[in-house]
């Protein structure tokens, strides 16, 4: 089933290589449009419809109970103002290059293993499957499954203090920012692992017997050969970590013990005493900040360019 | 063809070998871990040792009522995740076609798909719950978290489907209204049956990322919990192994669904492989 593996060159082959069919005919249009018109209303109604609302709503006043249609901008005064808000966005961007970094070496060492090292078809589906399959089950009971592991009494610490290495529990180890880096790195390392294993399945083999011909050691094949032609699924899986780490609210709630916070749980929490028009704020404030560091991204490397050679 | 050869393997490969496999002691172990707690006895705690063995927490799933509406919730989700699943596969099937020709409005399309796969859920349950409120709507599983998950779904069917149709070669369907098939004959008798495999998939994903989602869920499902809001809530209040109970049911569920998906598409692809040979 290579069918997330492929996504990437999907998107080169369906929208932006050049369309094999010859002048658009209008006919053809407009099947398209049929096409493609019932996905587009459910994206319209269900998620570009509501995310105006929740511009609109960024403007409005409220009071205890209800929200009250108005053209205010002290939500976002209130935001700028405050420095609780520049202590979560330090938090959420913390978390977010640290699992970056994390994931990137482990992703880039994993696709190389099975594109470079695991020579036989068979067994490059099965262990990418092996890595695939737990993304299909649910991320609260993975991120649960390391209590039992990191807790006061868990098996980590009994390990420890049974080979004689520490003769307390360390405490550390659960509901602090280790134990939300480890569920963030456990959860996100596959949107890493694909889109780099992907453009490295294109890289023709024969250009690192040419380097290595040339005499570069392994190294330096990696370094000069392999690390640049996997620049986009580099750029794609960077993209993939950054949006979920910051957009995630539940693991670091869970996982810190309520000890730390990113900018999405305090929302969260704005939420849950229904002031939904701050909260409104504070999410568009991250959409901008987001879409500047994906812009920041796709500006170092130019995604669609790589896609399409 | 290289087996001869596996002998000459560099020192890299054991290297990289022994790293794989510590990465996917670190993806299963603690999962594992959490299966042979589920089964710790009536006095056991949330970690090891295990206090003798017994379903009492697979038991306790069913009959606390304190734990919450675990089965209620159970089957909301399984429903939810079926529903998903279909419209998943008739819209964006459907729409993967579409992109086979260009058409005006195709790069916003795919770039409000995109954006509407990696904006954080939350903000997309918030919107959802935002406006049924200035709709006047009352929020429920079935409709504003039906929406709210296909956000989610859509585009990752839509990406599916782009990965099945880059692969696809035309000329069987070129070949089809050669010998005078008409254009439904085309799409029922060739190209869905090519496509089969990847339409398997494409519900594969649609009924998984369902069964599990929280972040969109949150805020946009109502009064009726789906079982990974139940869970959550269990998190924060239960501290006994009924969680890890919880815990391998769903993963047996997930398992099962992954296991009927990836066989049928071997067995097509087996029958296919037999057909050319004969």
């Amino acid at each position: 089933m290579a069918l997330v593996d492929q996504t990437v060159d999907g998107l080169a082959a369906g929208v932006m290589a050049p369309a094999e069919s010859v002048a658009p005919d209008n006919s053809g249009e407009r099947a398209s449009w049929f096409q493609v018109a019932p996905l587009m209303v459910v994206l319209l109604l269900f998620f570009g419809l509501p995310m105006l609302v929740v511009l609109a709503v960024s403007f409005f006043d409220f009071d205890r109970t209800d929200i009250v249609p108005a053209f205010i901008l002290d939500n976002y005064a209130e935001l700028f103002r405050s420095e609780v808000t520049l202590r979560l966005y330090a938090s959420s961007i913390k978390f977010a290059l640290i699992v970056w970094a994390v994931t990137l070496v482990l992703g880039f060492n994993i696709a190389y293993f099975l594109v470079f090292h695991v020579r036989s078809l068979l067994w490059q589906i099965g262990l990418f499957l092996v890595c695939t399959v737990p993304f299909l089950t649910s991320n609260i009971i993975r991120m649960i499954s390391w209590i039992p592991f990191l807790g006061r009494n868990g098996i980590f610490n009994q390990a420890l203090e049974g080979a004689g290495i520490t003769s307390q529990p360390l405490e550390f180890l659960l509901f602090s920012d280790f134990a939300v880096i480890v569920a963030y790195v456990h959860l996100f390392t596959l949107f890493m692992v694909v889109p780099i294993f992907n453009s490295m399945a294109r890289i023709d083999k024969s250009l690192l017997e040419a380097a290595r011909d040339a005499g570069a050691g392994r190294f330096r094949v990696v370094a000069e050969v392999v690390l640049p032609l996997s620049k986009s699924g580099i750029a794609l899986g960077s993209i993939f970590v950054i949006t979920l780490v910051m957009g995630d609210s539940f693991v670091v709630r869970t996982m810190s013990g309520g000890q730390s916070a990113s900018v999405v749980s305090a929302l969260q929490n704005e939420v849950a005493a229904l002031q939904y028009p701050p909260a409104a704020a504070s999410a568009v404030i991250m959409v901008i900040i987001v879409t500047l560091m994906v812009a920041g991204i796709l500006r170092l490397v130019d995604v669609r360019k790589e896609l399409a050679r | 063809m290289h087996g001869a050869d596996g002998d000459h393997r560099p020192w890299t490969f054991y290297a990289f070998a022994a790293f794989f496999g510590l990465f996917v002691a670190f993806l299963y172990g603690p999962m594992i871990v959490i299966y042979i707690l589920s089964f710790q006895g009536p006095q056991g705690g949330m970690t090891f040792p295990l206090n003798g063995v017994s379903l009492h927490w697979f038991y306790a799933l069913v009959s606390q009522t304190r734990v919450g509406d675990i089965a209620g919730s159970f089957v909301r989700s399984i429903g939810l995740a079926a529903l998903v699943a279909i419209i998943t596969v008739a819209l964006s099937v459907v729409a993967g076609l579409a992109f086979r020709r260009r058409f005006r409005g195709s790069v916003f399309a795919f770039y409000l798909a995109i954006a509407s796969l990696i904006m954080p859920g939350l903000f997309v349950g918030l919107g959802i719950a935002l406006t049924f409120r200035l709709l006047g709507l009352g929020t429920s599983w079935y409709t504003s978290g039906l929406g709210a998950q296909l956000t989610w779904t859509l585009p990752f069917g839509l990406l599916i489907m782009f990965a099945v149709l880059g692969r696809f070669n035309r000329s069987y369907e070129e070949a089809a209204i050669d010998l005078g098939a008409t254009q439904w004959q085309k799409l029922n008798e060739v190209t869905l049956p090519i496509l089969l495999p990847g339409i398997i998939g494409v519900a594969l994903f649609g009924f998984t990322l369902s069964y599990d989602e929280l972040a969109r869920t949150a805020l946009t499902a109502g009064s009726e919990n789906t079982l990974p809001l139940e869970i959550w809530a269990m998190t924060t209040n239960v501290t006994s192994p009924t969680l890890y109970a919880v815990g391998a049911v769903t993963t047996i569920v997930s398992f099962a669904v992954i296991i009927v998906a990836l066989s049928s598409i071997a067995a097509i692809e087996r029958r296919r492989a037999r057909s050319l040979t004969e």
